[in-house]
């Protein structure tokens, strides 16, 4: 997708590749034949540049044919390079403005603790993305107003766009501010070990009365030697000669 | 209509106990604030509906965001808070109502330079050209109490974002027959054949005043409350640049942004473009003094829009 488009941000959508497919395969209760089923649980991708990732799951669950993938960030598509409420359906906030997620997450789960919905919220964030004041304005709403069934995803790869999250902003220790704006919180699980992901997702998933969040530990660019551990594939598309050695590696 | 003996009231006063008694007949309303609901009235609801009233403390970007979430559930939402701290939430104004076209009404006291004593950083002389410039926004502000209610009666049975502007100070109601609030249309408040006032909020009567002045002096006004600035109601411009022919927006917001603005865009792309004179805010931003003696600063007053009107009829010739 990122290839052919000759655009794109590769490196997180490939640290969160495990942790979408088993929110969308074992964890969230939806139907892709029912995008608009209001019982749903809903995904919010909260660093929207992931796109990639983002659609690639939504595809292979269901939503959309999987050949529309190649349209991604093209004219007349519907897979815009960041993500649009609706567009396709399955898509469930607009964003790329970093930060906002979390805060749409809450009021969906206000929004369903009012209409009696026991619903889950599951809002994926990058670490970088918590240098944003809005995420810590959210997390002390949704311990104030005694939210469950809210849950975020902070997929730890340590790196933003410019460098190393150590090197640009130092948010650490994120599970230690969580815990003391009243979260339970998970840290330290692999997020590339598919059974560790499920085991921390289904914890998360049964807390009550509290949100919960999981840190999973990450590597950008994840299965691509090249691309692993690098800022320079934050948001720059692989060349000709690249993308056929990454699909190499991959195979 | 004249405008003397006229009761009082702030048009922030009508927020609460519209949303109340739009609740208590059936609507589906939730009221998010962000530490204001006293100033703003918003507490009225809190008394009468507390689960559907949710504070997120003094973190209007939260609220904001939080209130597009609320909406994707098919409440109404109402985000309540001064007009200058609506403005604090801009992007989030953009990417989490705007773009998504969600349900969320923005309702903002203390709009307006007539603040008064609270100073610069409390008068929002930018509220209209932010809420304007947000595509699927409808921007609305009342000309009294009266409208203000209608306004937001109008805005919870309409899907999608709405900005309301109110003000803090008590101004005198001009609809004491009730509302004629539509929206997307000017009211015609007087006719007139020489010149038209176009004016919104509280400029609305200080013009209606401008204009009784003017009749003394053989200058007949047209007077039409712009109580919807976004969308315009184009039609009611055209036909203002042709009966009249010229025409003064009067405005409490800076002019080369505002309704004026909006309005001069309007007019310039019609076949019979006209003279236009702008009262308003010009390119400076507020002072501490009583709400009445701002507006005195800035020229928003009724002796303003008839030297306006003066100038403008000058030109003509």
């Amino acid at each position: 997708m990122v290839y052919g488009a000759q655009s794109g941000h590769i490196g997180g959508s490939m640290s969160s590749t495990e942790i979408l497919a088993v929110l969308y395969g074992r964890i969230m209760r939806h139907d892709p034949k029912r995008p608009g089923w209001v019982e749903r649980d809903r995904f919010i991708m909260s660093k929207g540049h992931c796109t990639p990732v983002q659609y690639a799951t939504l595809a292979e669950s269901g939503y959309f044919p999987v050949d529309e993938l190649s349209t991604f960030r093209k004219k007349g598509t519907r897979l815009q390079g960041h993500s649009v409420l609706g567009k396709p359906e399955g898509v469930e906030n607009s964003a790329g403005a970093l930060g906002m997620g979390l805060s749409f997450g809450l009021g969906i789960r206000l929004g369903m603790r009012l209409s009696n919905i026991d619903a889950h919220v599951y809002v994926l964030m990058g670490d970088g993305e918590q240098d944003e004041g809005q995420v810590w304005e959210a997390a002390m709403a949704a311990s104030h107003h005694r939210v469950d069934r809210l849950v975020a995803i902070i997929d730890r790869n340590g790196i933003q766009n410019d460098d190393f999250t150590a090197a640009t902003m130092r948010t650490e220790p994120l599970d230690e501010k969580y815990r003391a704006f009243g979260w339970e919180v998970r840290a330290g699980i692999d997020g590339h070990n598919l059974e560790a992901v499920e085991e921390a997702l289904a914890w998360a998933r049964d807390v009550r009365g509290k949100p919960a969040l999981v840190i999973f530990d990450t590597v950008k660019g994840k299965g691509v030697s090249f691309m692993e551990n690098n800022p320079n594939f934050h948001g720059a598309a692989p060349s000709a000669e690249q993308f056929a050695r990454a699909m190499e590696e991959l195979a | 209509m004249t405008t003397t003996n006229l009761p009082a009231a702030a048009t922030r006063e009508a927020l609460g106990p519209t949303l109340v008694r739009l609740q208590q007949n059936g609507a589906n309303i939730v009221v998010v604030d962000a530490d204001l609901g006293k100033s703003t009235s918003a507490r009225t609801f809190r008394d009468a509906f507390p689960e559907r009233f949710f504070t997120f403390g003094v973190a209007e970007q939260n609220m904001i965001s939080a209130a597009g979430g609320l909406a994707t559930l098919g409440h109404t939402v109402i985000a309540s808070t001064f007009a200058v701290f609506a403005e604090h939430a801009f992007d989030q104004l953009r990417m989490s109502v705007a773009q998504p076209k969600l349900n969320v009404k923005v309702v903002a006291s203390h709009g307006g330079v007539s603040t008064g004593e609270d100073g610069a950083s409390a008068q929002s002389v930018e509220d209209y050209a932010l809420f304007s410039s947000l595509v699927n926004f409808t921007v609305c502000v009342p000309a009294d109490v009266v409208e203000a209610e209608a306004m937001v009666a109008a805005a919870v049975a309409t899907p999608g974002p709405w900005y309301i502007r109110t003000g803090r100070p008590k101004i005198p109601v001009i609809y004491t027959d009730g509302p004629r609030f539509q929206v997307g249309k000017a009211d015609m408040l007087r006719e007139g054949t020489d010149v038209t006032i176009v004016a919104c909020g509280l400029l609305v009567e200080r013009s209606l005043r401008a204009a009784e002045a003017l009749e003394a002096s053989g200058i007949s006004a047209r007077v039409l409350n712009m109580g919807t600035i976004r969308p315009l109601d184009v039609a009611a411009l055209e036909a203002a640049a042709k009966d009249t022919g010229a025409i003064v927006v009067a405005e409490e917001h800076l002019t080369h942004s505002g309704l004026g603005a909006m309005c001069a865009q309007a007019i310039a792309a019609t076949t019979q473009p006209v003279p236009m004179e702008f009262v308003g805010v010009q390119s400076r931003y507020g002072e501490s003094a009583t709400w009445d003696e701002v507006l005195e600063i800035m020229g928003l007053t009724a002796d303003g829009v008839e030297a306006a009107a003066r100038k403008v009829v000058a030109r003509k010739r």
